[in-house]
């Protein structure tokens, strides 16, 4: 049996093109970017082309990219890295001894990816001397996982450092209004950061016209290699590294370049972007079809917005089934997709994002995520069309609700 | 391969799978004798486990069937299934012993994090057996009492969560 591979926002095969422009970067071009002589140079080089390919993707200036292990570790460093440098962000310059220091603000979403909220959470925490830990504050979305800018407008304060807000849903695809946010943000001095992870290659964006000072990108989402990805930060955004070292990428992060990684990225990035409208309109169709086809199960629902979500992204719940038995059956027969069940996570609780969109956890317990990619045929949709319902009702025979 | 049961990323033993696949005993017993309904308030999960009592050749009270329905993972289907198979035929003295450890062996290991699946199908098992005690006007241990007693506390939290499935 020939497997079914729908579970691309989890992660990507890397496309052979991309494989093949990386391949010389493992055993022949393997110098450090650092080294002065000439397979140092050649890295070098392969480096700096790779960060203009990428700066242009996004309208940024070369020097504005910094390459990172992960996504994970771009929004580490993006949270982490302006809150520790602006820490006194609308604090008197003089206060008396007995009052303390308040800590700096942050603003983020309730569906924002888990590293986000944990390093709020991690920063929250960072209380010392007379200095609180930070403030955070989550602003809510409506039932499609959509934010209304004006909440985050009246959430700013004169403390607010930095607002981070994904762009698109991992989870239900949702995108939100970043340019509107944008331009709140550059109006009231904060610093804006989006993680891009979803859809960076998949939507078009221009940092400077959306008024974007930091944005996250990854690697591995759009068919490029794991373990690379990126922080664009603005030309005079103040930030602190995470990893001291020797001097790699601007200072902000020690660490040897994985060269060949990187130019994977760049390759895939521009793959993207070059197929980007035609490949938007392919998937938009099969996704469509696949929706309406699963709404006609009987107690079915869809989570987030019809149309306001990414070309590839179908995500469901089905009443009286839990996901993760729902996602085993589909790989018994050969189909992988994803669910936000408690059950199938590590802390044993429903997605916080379904949650966010006000779904019980009983109805988040039923949820199935479906995530197309550049090499999902239509026959394959039309294989999971087949074969979902008889799973649903399979899985409802068992269970002691009907 | 070294067991894959350590907290993140534990893996299903092909004997959980295989259950999963092709689970024993699910449906109702109509006219049961005892039923047991209980819910998991961690992840949610719901199972309902039903028996039927008649007396063996020694005239010894013994589970002459059991069935299930269960809302929740795979291994929450899988300790269902197992946990019918190991009680169908016993006495309910024996029914009684069998533990978590039991059902966790009888599949070839759990992941840590699944747990408490086993416990769920243990508790259903227990509940039933209760049920049926009641509905005869049996003797109810101060143990049994006490076990139902805990149980019943988290049935009552999941029931008001699924009010909206049930009625």
């Amino acid at each position: 049996m020939k497997k079914i591979y729908l579970d691309y926002a989890a992660t990507t095969p890397i496309d052979p093109r991309v494989a093949k422009a990386m391949s010389p970067y493992f055993t022949e071009k393997f110098g450090n970017t650092m080294s002065l002589h000439y397979f140092g140079q050649e890295a070098k080089l392969a480096l700096e082309q790779s960060r203009d390919i990428l700066a242009d993707l996004i309208s940024a200036k070369s020097n504005e990219i910094i390459f990172t292990s992960s996504a994970t570790e771009s929004n580490n460093l993006a949270l982490k890295g302006t809150a520790l440098a602006n820490k006194s962000k609308g604090n008197p310059a003089r206060i008396g001894y007995a009052e303390g220091v308040a800590g700096g603000h942050i603003i983020i979403s309730s569906i924002e990816h888990p590293c986000i909220i944990e390093s709020s959470k991690w920063l929250k925490k960072q209380a010392c001397l007379r200095r609180q830990g930070f403030e955070i504050t989550s602003i809510p979305v409506d039932k499609y996982g959509i934010i209304d800018p004006k909440d985050i407008e009246k959430a700013i304060t004169e403390k607010t450092i930095l607002v981070s807000i994904i762009h698109a849903s991992n989870e239900i695809g949702a995108i939100q209004p970043i340019e509107e946010i944008g331009k709140i943000c550059r109006e009231r001095k904060v610093y804006f950061h989006t993680d891009a992870s979803q859809s960076f290659g998949k939507i078009s964006i221009d940092v400077k016209k959306m008024n974007i000072d930091l944005l996250t990108a990854s690697s591995h989402k759009i068919y490029g290699p794991k373990g690379v990805g990126l922080l664009y930060i603005r030309e005079g955004v103040k930030i602190e590294p995470l990893l001291h070292g020797g001097g790699q990428e601007n200072g902000l992060r020690g660490s040897t370049v994985n060269v060949a990684a990187v130019v994977g990225f760049a390759k895939a990035a521009e793959i993207c972007k070059k197929e980007m409208v035609k490949e938007n309109k392919r998937l938009i169709k099969l996704r469509d079809k696949l929706i309406r086809s699963v709404l006609k199960i009987k107690n079915s629902h869809l989570n987030g917005h019809i149309k306001n979500r990414l070309s590839n992204n179908a995500n469901f719940w089905f009443e009286f089934v839990e996901g993760e038995s729902l996602v085993m059956q589909l790989d018994l027969e050969g189909i992988a997709c994803s669910t936000g069940s408690a059950c199938s996570s590590f802390k044993l609780e429903p997605s916080h994002v379904l949650l966010a969109l006000g779904l019980k956890p009983q109805e988040a317990h039923g949820s199935l995520r479906v995530s197309l990619g550049r090499f999902t045929t239509e026959k394959e949709i039309n294989q999971l069309i087949k074969v979902l319902p008889k799973i649903v009702k399979k899985i409802r025979a068992i269970s002691p609700f009907k | 391969m070294k067991k894959n049961n350590n907290i993140c990323g534990g893996l299903y033993t092909p004997k959980v799978m295989e259950t999963f696949k092709n689970p024993h005993n699910y449906g109702k017993i109509k006219n049961a004798d005892g039923i047991g309904k209980v819910g998991n308030i961690v992840c949610g999960d719901v199972m309902h486990l039903y028996i039927k009592v008649g007396l063996n050749k020694k005239k010894e009270e013994t589970i002459k069937d059991v069935k299930f329905e269960t809302f929740g993972c795979v291994a929450a289907i899988s300790t269902s299934s197992i946990i019918t198979d190991l009680a169908k035929g016993k006495t309910i003295k024996e029914a009684l012993k069998i533990t978590k450890d039991n059902v966790i062996e009888s599949l070839g290991g759990l992941p840590k994090i699944k747990y408490h699946c086993s416990v769920l199908a243990i508790d259903a098992l227990i509940e039933a057996i209760y049920d049926y005690f009641l509905k005869n006007k049996k003797e109810i241990t101060a143990d049994l009492q006490k076990k139902h007693n805990n149980i019943q506390k988290a049935k009552e939290i999941i029931e008001k969560r699924y009010e909206k499935w049930t009625n």
